[in-house]
Parts: C-alpha cells; sequence; structure tokens
C-alpha cells in the first residue's frame, strides 16, 4: 500500500475517522468503516473527524478551514498522532503512521515535524533562546549547539536582542514569533500550524501573515495550516480543504472554491470574496484569435496572475491582452469584456 | 462538535412538572411524621433504636487493636519484619533531622548523654537571624525583611529561641519531604486516573481523621520522639499538597501537552522538563499549605516527643500558666507569620524572572546572598568562642512577659468576672446545654433514616446510601453519644461563626479598602497554629464547653467570611446593573440579587466552617470537652489503638456526610441558578 502514494506527496490521511464516546472503534468497525450522522447520534458518538481523505503535497500551503467545532483540530493532530484516530491510514513519506511504535513515533516527531500551537504554548519558566532549544533540548543536543542554533531561529523570526525575555514579557505577536522559532528549530519537514494568528489583534494578525509568507519565500516548507478565517485561506494557501461538521466538504485551489463551490456551504464563504483577486487569468482567457489586433498586442501577461493585479492594464484602451505560459509561449488571450464582468461582481 | 441530542431525557425538566413534587412532598412528610413519632413515643417498646445494643456492637476496636499488635510484633516480609521495616524509614529521617537539629539547636556533639562534649557550636542566633532577614530581603524586599527579622528577634527577645529552633529543625526535614511525597502522589494521580480514584478517598480519610487519632500507631511504630513526630507532621500535610499537584498539573493547558508530544518527549521528560514547571504557580501554593500545616502539625506532635514551642504551650496549658503558654504560642505565630510571608514571596519571585548578570562576574558577585551568609556564619562562629553571647542570646537580655500576662487576665478576672460568668451562663444555660439535650434525645435509627432520605433527594441513592452506612458505623462502633456531643459543640460553633462572620462579609465586601483589612485579618487568622487560639479561651473562661465553643469560632469564623464575600463579591455585575435599572433599594439587591445568587458560594462557605470546626474540636479536648475529641485524646493518653482509631474515624465520618451533603446541596443549587462550576 504505501508505494502507493505519488512521488511529490507528503502527507496522506486515506479514511481517517475520530470519534469519541465509549465503544467508538467496536461501532465503527461493526458498521463496516461508516456511520452516518443519524447512526453516530443513536450510538452516542461524537464524530469530530469522519472520513477524511486528503494529499498534502510536497512544499505546498495546505489550508485546512472550518468553523469552530468542524474538527480540523482534531484532524490535523490525526496527523502527528498526537490523537490517536479510530480508524483510517495516515501516510507520511509513505510510511504508514498508525501503525509506527512509540519510539519510532517519538523519532519522526523530534526530526520531521514542527507545530505551532493558536495559544503559543511557551514554557513560562524558559527564556526565548530556552524556548526555541527546548526541542532540541529534549532531543539530547549539546547546549553550545542548540543554543547556536536557537539564535539563528530567533534571529529569522526578528527577535534579535530579546533572546534572555521570558514569555510573559512579550507581546502576543512577540510570543508568536518565539512559537513559530521554536517549531522550526529541528528544521522539520512538514509543519503543522494551528490556528496560529487566531489569538492576535487584526493588525498584528496581517501583520504575521505577511511574515509567514515571507518566511515560507526562503524555506518552501511543507505547510498544513489550519484556520476558521476564510480570508486568511484565501490568502496563504496553494489548495484549501474545508470541513463541516466532522467531513471534508471540499478540496481545491482558492479559485476552485470560489468558481465552483461544491455546496451551499462552501458558497456562503466564497459569496464576499473578491473573486477579480483569486481567479486566475488561466481560467478566463479565450483561445488565440485567429489574426492579431489591430496594431498587435501590446503586453503579455502570465497565466497565473491574478485577474485583479492585470486588469489595470485594460486602462490603456487596450481590449485584448495576450496570455504566454511560463516559457514565454502564446497560449491564449484575455478580453476586456470578460474581466470587466469578472470586476463586476462583488 | 454540537451533536444535539433531542432523544435524551432530561431529568431536571420532569422532576420541576408538577407531580414529582408533590410526590416528594409526601416522602418528606411521611419521614419526619414517623421520626417525630419514633422519637416521642418509641423509647418504650424499641430501646434498641437510641441506644444501639452492646451486645450487637460491631467489634472494630478489638480488632484494630489486635491488627496494630499483630503489625508491631508480628508482621513480617520474610526478610525482615514491618517494625524494622518502619524503624529503618525512622533511621532515615532521622538522620537529616539530627543534622538540622546539631545546626540549629545542640550543636554537634561527641559521646552520648551527659558525657557528651560539643565539638562544634550550632549556628549562631545572630546569623540565623541575619540569614533569614536576608532571604526576607531577597523575596520580598526591605518589608518583607523587617517583618522576618522582628519575627526572629521576638523569639531571641522573648527567650523561646532554641525551643522555636527544635521546632524549625522539624520543620524544615518535614516541608521538602512532604513536598516530595505529595508531589510524587500527585504526579501519580494525576498520570493514572485509575490511581486517582484510589487516592481520592485516602486522601479525605487524611484530612480529616483528627491527628491524635494516627499518633499512636505512628508511636508504635515509629518510636516516641521527634522521628515520630516528623513522620505525623509528613500524613497531615501531604494531602493538600497531592491534591494540589493534581488540580495544577490538570489545568496545565491541552497546547503545552500537545507542545511536550510534539516535540518527542519521553514521558519522563514531558513530566519534569514541560508540566511540572509549566504548573510551578499552582504547585508553589502546595508548597505554602505544606509549610502551615507542617507548623500547625509540629506542635500537635509535641505529645510524641517532637519538643520544642509546642511542648511548651502543652506544658504550659497543663499547668494553667497563662504568660508561659502565651509567650510560647505568640512565638509560634511568630514562627508562622515570618514562614508564611517568606514561602509566598519566594513563590511569587520564582515568578518573576531575573535576566542573568555577566557570567564573567567572580563568585562573591554572583552569589551575594550565600556568600554574606557563609562569612556570617563563620565570624560569628569564631567570634562566639569568645564572646558566648554572639553564640547564645545572652539570657540577662531575655523579657519576659509571663508575669505581666498573667497579671493581666488576673485584673480582667477580677473586674470583670461576674460580666464574663453572665455571658457564658446565660448561653450555657439557654441555648448550648438545651441544644445538646434534644440531639442526644434522638434515635441513631431515625437520624439514619432522615439521612438517607436527604442523601437521596440530593444526590441520588448513592449518596443516600454512603451517609446512611457512615451513621449507622458511628452507633454500631458504640459512639452515637459522643458523637451527638460532637454534633452539638460543632453546630454551635459554626452557627456562632456564621452570626458573626456573615454580616462582616456582608458589610465589607464590597469596600475595597476595608475588605482589604479584612483579608489581612483573616488569612493572618489562617495562619495560626490551631493551638494558640485555646490560650485566650482558657484564660477567660477556664475549661469546659463554652471555652471550646468560643476557640472553634475563632478558629472556623475565617472561611465563613471569605466565602460569603467572595460570593457577594463575583455576582455578575450585569444583574446588579438589571436589578438598579429596575428601581431596586440596596436592601433590595442585596436580598433579591446578592445573596441568592452568592448561596452555593456561601454553602461552600459553610462547609469550609464545617471542617474547620471539627478539627479544631478535637484540639479542645485539652480543654476538658467529653466528646469524640476527648475520646481520641484519652486513646492517646492510654496508648489504646483502637480506641482512638474508632473514635478518630467516627469523626472523620460525620466530617464525610457533612461535606457530602453540603457539596450535593450546592451543586443542585447551583444547577438550578444556571451558574457554571
Amino acid at each position: 500500500m504505501p508505494g502507493e502514494a505519488s512521488s511529490n506527496v507528503k502527507l496522506q490521511c486515506r479514511a481517517v475517522w475520530k470519534l469519541f464516546g465509549a465503544g467508538a472503534a467496536a461501532a465503527l468497525a461493526t458498521a463496516g468503516g461508516k456511520l452516518s450522522g443519524e447512526a453516530l447520534a443513536e450510538a452516542g458518538l461524537i464524530g469530530a473527524v469522519r472520513d477524511a481523505n486528503l494529499e498534502v503535497r510536497d512544499g505546498e500551503i495546505f489550508v485546512i478551514m472550518g468553523l469552530s467545532g468542524s474538527g480540523k483540530s482534531t484532524l490535523v493532530r490525526c496527523m502527528s498522532r498526537l490523537v490517536e484516530p479510530t480508524s483510517g491510514e495516515i501516510f507520511f513519506n509513505g510510511e504508514n503512521l498508525l501503525s509506527a511504535p512509540p519510539a519510532r513515533m517519538i523519532e519522526i516527531r523530534r526530526h520531521q515535524m514542527g507545530m505551532v500551537f493558536q495559544h503559543f504554548a511557551l514554557l513560562p519558566h524558559l527564556s526565548v533562546l530556552g524556548n526555541v532549544a527546548f526541542p532540541l533540548e529534549v532531543q539530547g543536543v549539546g547546549r553550545q549547539a542548540r543554543e547556536d542554533r536557537a539564535r539563528k531561529m530567533v534571529e529569522l523570526v526578528g527577535l534579535e536582542g530579546r533572546e534572555e525575555f521570558f514569555p510573559s514579557e512579550l507581546s502576543g505577536g512577540q510570543q508568536q514569533r518565539v512559537g513559530i522559532a521554536r517549531s522550526l528549530s529541528v528544521e522539520p519537514e512538514i509543519w503543522f500550524l494551528d490556528e496560529p494568528f487566531s489569538a492576535l489583534d487584526p493588525l498584528i494578525r496581517r501583520e504575521m501573515q505577511d511574515e509567514f509568507i515571507r518566511l515560507q519565500n526562503v524555506l518552501k516548507k511543507t505547510i498544513v495550516f489550519i484556520t476558521h478565517d476564510f480570508d486568511e485561506a484565501i490568502r496563504l494557501a496553494d489548495r484549501i480543504a474545508i470541513m463541516k461538521d466532522g467531513m471534508i466538504v471540499q478540496v481545491g485551489t482558492p479559485e476552485e472554491l470560489v468558481t465552483a463551490p461544491a455546496d451551499d456551504y462552501v458558497a456562503e464563504f466564497t459569496q464576499n470574496v473578491i473573486k477579480a483577486k483569486v481567479i486566475r487569468v488561466a481560467s478566463l482567457m479565450k483561445p488565440m484569435p485567429k489574426r492579431a489586433p489591430t496594431g498587435g498586442y501590446l503586453s503579455d501577461i502570465g497565466m497565473t496572475s491574478a485577474i485583479a493585479d492585470v486588469a489595470p492594464l485594460f486602462q490603456s484602451a487596450n481590449s485584448v491582452l495576450r496570455v504566454v505560459d511560463d516559457a514565454g509561449q502564446p497560449v491564449g488571450c484575455l478580453k476586456r469584456e470578460d474581466v470587466v464582468q469578472i470586476m463586476m461582481q462583488a | 462538535m454540537s451533536v444535539s441530542s433531542p432523544s435524551l431525557p432530561k431529568p431536571e425538566g420532569k422532576r420541576r412538572a408538577g407531580p414529582r413534587w408533590t410526590h416528594w412532598h409526601a416522602i418528606w412528610v411521611a419521614a419526619v411524621l414517623a421520626f417525630v413519632l419514633l422519637w416521642l413515643f418509641g423509647k418504650p417498646f424499641a430501646g434498641w433504636a437510641f441506644k444501639y445494643p452492646r451486645g450487637e456492637q460491631l467489634p472494630f476496636r478489638r480488632l484494630i487493636g489486635e491488627f496494630m499488635k499483630w503489625l508491631v510484633d508480628e508482621a513480617s516480609f520474610g526478610l525482615f519484619s514491618f517494625t524494622e521495616l518502619t524503624r529503618f524509614i525512622a533511621a532515615v529521617i532521622d538522620f537529616p533531622y539530627r543534622i538540622a537539629l546539631s545546626l540549629l539547636s545542640t550543636g554537634f556533639l561527641q559521646g552520648q548523654g551527659s558525657d557528651a562534649v560539643q565539638i562544634l557550636p550550632p549556628v549562631s542566633w545572630i546569623a540565623v537571624i541575619a540569614m533569614f532577614t536576608m532571604l526576607g530581603f531577597y523575596a520580598g524586599g526591605r518589608r518583607l525583611a523587617l517583618v522576618v527579622g522582628l519575627c526572629f528577634g521576638f523569639l531571641a527577645l522573648f527567650g523561646q529561641w532554641n525551643n522555636a529552633m527544635i521546632t524549625l529543625a522539624s520543620i524544615l526535614i518535614a516541608v521538602p519531604l512532604g513536598v516530595v511525597g505529595g508531589l510524587v502522589l500527585g504526579i501519580a494521580g494525576y498520570r493514572w486516573p485509575m490511581f486517582a480514584v484510589f487516592l481520592k478517598p485516602v486522601l479525605d480519610l487524611m484530612q480529616t481523621v483528627p491527628v491524635f487519632a494516627y499518633l499512636v500507631p505512628i508511636l508504635f511504630l515509629f518510636g516516641f520522639g521527634p522521628t515520630a513526630a516528623v513522620v505525623a507532621t509528613i500524613i497531615y500535610a501531604l494531602p493538600p499538597m497531592t491534591r494540589i499537584s493534581m488540580l495544577a498539573l490538570g489545568q496545565v493547558p491541552g497546547e503545552v501537552h500537545d507542545l511536550g508530544r510534539m516535540v518527542g518527549c519521553t514521558s519522563r521528560q514531558m513530566t519534569w522538563r514541560v508540566l511540572v514547571p509549566s504548573a510551578m504557580h499552582g504547585l508553589m501554593v502546595g508548597v505554602n499549605q505544606v509549610i502551615m500545616l507542617a507548623l500547625n502539625m509540629v506542635i500537635i506532635a509535641s505529645m510524641i516527643g517532637a519538643g520544642g514551642l509546642g511542648f511548651e504551650v502543652l506544658a504550659a496549658l497543663r499547668r494553667l500558666d497563662i504568660g508561659k503558654g502565651l509567650e510560647a504560642g505568640l512565638a509560634i505565630v511568630a514562627l508562622a507569620i515570618a514562614l508564611d510571608r517568606l514561602s509566598q514571596a519566594l513563590a511569587r519571585r520564582a515568578q518573576k524572572h531575573e535576566h542573568k548578570t555577566a557570567a564573567n562576574a567572580g563568585f562573591v558577585a554572583r552569589n551575594p546572598y550565600t556568600s554574606a551568609s557563609v562569612a556570617l556564619i563563620v565570624f560569628t562562629g569564631i567570634v562566639g568562642l569568645a564572646i558566648p553571647a554572639l553564640q547564645t542570646y545572652p539570657e540577662a537580655w531575655q523579657v519576659s512577659t509571663g508575669t505581666f500576662w498573667g497579671e493581666v487576665v488576673r485584673w480582667i478576672n477580677v473586674n470583670f468576672f461576674d460580666q464574663l460568668e453572665a455571658v457564658k451562663n446565660a448561653l450555657l444555660l439557654n441555648v448550648m446545654i438545651p441544644f445538646k439535650r434534644f440531639l442526644l434525645g434522638l434515635p441513631w435509627l431515625g437520624v439514619t433514616g432522615l439521612l438517607l432520605l436527604t442523601g437521596y433527594s440530593l444526590g441520588g441513592l448513592r449518596l443516600g446510601l454512603l451517609v446512611a452506612t457512615l451513621a449507622y458505623l458511628i452507633a454500631a462502633t458504640g459512639q452515637w453519644e459522643k458523637a451527638m456531643i460532637t454534633v452539638y459543640l460543632c453546630g454551635i460553633s459554626v452557627i456562632l461563626a456564621c452570626i458573626l462572620g456573615f454580616p462582616i462579609a456582608i458589610l465589607t465586601a464590597e469596600r475595597a479598602r476595608l475588605w482589604n483589612w479584612v483579608q489581612v485579618i483573616i488569612d493572618t487568622l489562617q495562619t495560626l497554629p490551631s493551638f494558640v487560639y485555646l490560650m485566650p479561651a482558657v484564660m477567660l473562661f477556664r475549661v469546659g464547653d463554652f471555652t471550646a465553643t468560643i476557640a472553634v469560632v475563632a478558629y472556623a469564623v475565617a472561611p465563613a467570611i471569605r466565602y460569603t464575600a467572595h460570593g457577594l463579591r463575583h455576582v455578575d455585575p450585569q444583574l446588579i446593573e438589571a436589578g438598579t435599572a429596575a428601581g431596586c433599594t440596596p436592601w433590595q439587591l442585596l436580598t433579591k440579587i446578592k445573596l441568592k445568587l452568592a448561596l452555593p458560594e456561601i454553602i461552600l462557605g459553610i462547609n469550609q466552617t464545617i471542617m474547620l470546626a471539627l478539627s479544631m474540636l478535637v484540639i479542645t479536648a485539652l480543654v476538658g470537652t467529653r466528646d469524640l475529641g476527648q475520646e481520641v485524646y484519652i486513646a492517646l493518653t492510654k496508648a489504646d489503638t483502637g480506641r482512638g482509631l474508632v473514635a478518630g474515624i467516627s469523626v472523620a465520618f460525620i466530617a464525610i456526610i457533612a461535606d457530602r451533603l453540603i457539596s450535593a446541596g450546592a451543586d443542585r443549587l447551583r444547577a438550578r441558578l444556571g451558574l457554571k462550576h
């Protein structure tokens, strides 16, 4: 089975269930591994995660979005086995985590996983440096080596000069920077962020999102990011999974969610999104016309640009723009009236 | 995850819906009627319901006595006997105790008994005072240094130095052992929920069985002397630490737990590197508790050879030497205040973080306090050889107020004797004695039945059966009459404490500055060892039930004030605004909103008051009550393990019955008021 996972998939969940309540595992097994919502209520069980299937690809930001109680935090904890799934399979680099012995799990968590928590989870008795070095200390790395590494991480998140401060002396945003530095100190292959910015004020949250994007441009980690804020999801995600009542309703790029919501629930989130900011040129472009417009194309635009970013080009009386791929080959054209149509939608 | 289940029945809704109510009313009316009939007319034909037949009594007393004998004489693990084990433990504790005692009091001796030669003197009084003052300065600045310095200076000035140091030595050994033991048990209880289930009733018993009751078995197992006293102190001081440890560890946020697992902690790393440090704030509260309880217990343990201040108080009480007893009592107070404030300040300091000083500074610069202490000890030690006054506080400088206090009491008694007697007699004749007669006349069978019904209606069948069984066991072991005297003394004291405490709480709760003062006073009242309360009561009213009641009220009034005020202060301000907006007068606000909502809290306060009253009652056996406490105390003087434990456990049963019923009542009330737990 493990071999089936395609090469660029870092983490894969297959039919993961997490039920709370007495006799949950037995109930699920007798029902053949699937229980409907009514069946759960009847058995007095709570379905925190129900039949979750997803793949996280190498180097992408995979956002799990859902309102509180939708099971997103439980699902991300299943991925690192902080919460033991009731049934299912979780492959990490092709290895089924659920059959890994405890010692192996400790090994994986120590060296390959990092996690950032909503309320920071800093240890109050350790300084910034001590907190950041803590994962290395647990592994038994020598003081000099771990403090050197921790200093680099503190610098990376912009807290140099505060190494000897204690968590209680830092603002919320600074505390979360420490949390981020700490989770990166072991150079994890996969990085879990559980609502990392939800406890922060809106302005700080915005600033931290920018910081996060900057970091990811440098680090290129595989990221699972949990949020209840759809705007945050749109802003950061390569792909988004939307959860409701423990089930994954839809997985797709922000653009796919906006243009083709799977159901009313998803549509309700997407209806207030400014579509021009999400929809890419590639989705809106038309085939190359047989002959070029009079005067030729004034500008070439990339396929992956957002409509909102290329729209100003139409101001200079262009009615058609040529779309080219990464190699510079023309692949289609973008028409003014299509862009206007999109821009005029809310 | 909000999976609502509309199919589930809602028990409360049903109960309130009419027919069940009348049903319950009928049961209650019938039960009370049956009780009254039994009480008034039952005696001629059902005497056994009033006095439990002697022939039918359960022989626990004998069995416990025999078990103890077996334990001491015969029990064996094969390689070594049980007594050898306990004596070994005693020896292990004895070793550090001897060192502490040598350092503080006797000096290091060579040789035995009266031939002993002092080869090294103890740390001089100046050095001890200076060290504690420095510790105070380190932990809490100038003010605390002053308080601690004055407290220790008081010990020297009033000639209590040596006794106080003996007590301090016991504390220094008992506290670390109690803290570590409590913490380890607490961690175990936190890690294995099954163990916690087993631990909770054991802790309940440990905290409610009066200490006198287990002094006897400890005496048998560990021998007479300071070591046995230290063991008793640890047993007494450990349960709160265990409880607080479990609570504090349970309150560590789930995310911190997740963090520990995420970075790959082993379970040992998880406990010691993540959970315990994160719970440190709560744990320090436990450490403070251990110190205060140890201080309380070290006094009581002087009965089995701890010596020190407790022995002074005890001896003075026996001789009714008011002045001497008061001085020793005040010395205990001084020690208690100093240690309490120090430990609290140290706990607060542990929360504040100091940024490292430069690592390249010298040893003295980095450790100014340690260096100064060592220098002081060596200096006073050497110079003390030449000038004895530096080594031992000279007797000529001592002040004794013993005769002064004796005179004061004599003066009060000469001038106010009639008034004091009038108050005492009025209360005794009109309230206490009738109440006592009433309780003693009740049939045990009827009381047990009513308890069953009360328990059932408050918390279900399990609670009902529990309280009824406990009540039955008290009767069946022949303790009913003494238990009723305990209930009477406890009841009177709790009522008086409430009459005194509630108005104080109501008048001060909302006046922030006044409340701060009240808080300081009740905090201090609670730091004082229970023994201390006996002295003034005996001075003014001599021995007897009334004196006991006064002492118990003084000791137990603090929670009645504290919980009531807390309840009043935490009523949701929106509700008060709503009341004001609806035009309530201040009186209406108080009676219709605040007191109603604070009621669950007030009930818990009464519960705490009862618990404190019971623990104090046992100590009042020293001033001649005739209740279970006296029974325990007599057993102690006669070294009768069975008698002491049976009576002691009966006290614990009374405490548990009261606690469970009141807690269940408060829970129900809270649920009805829609207040969260």
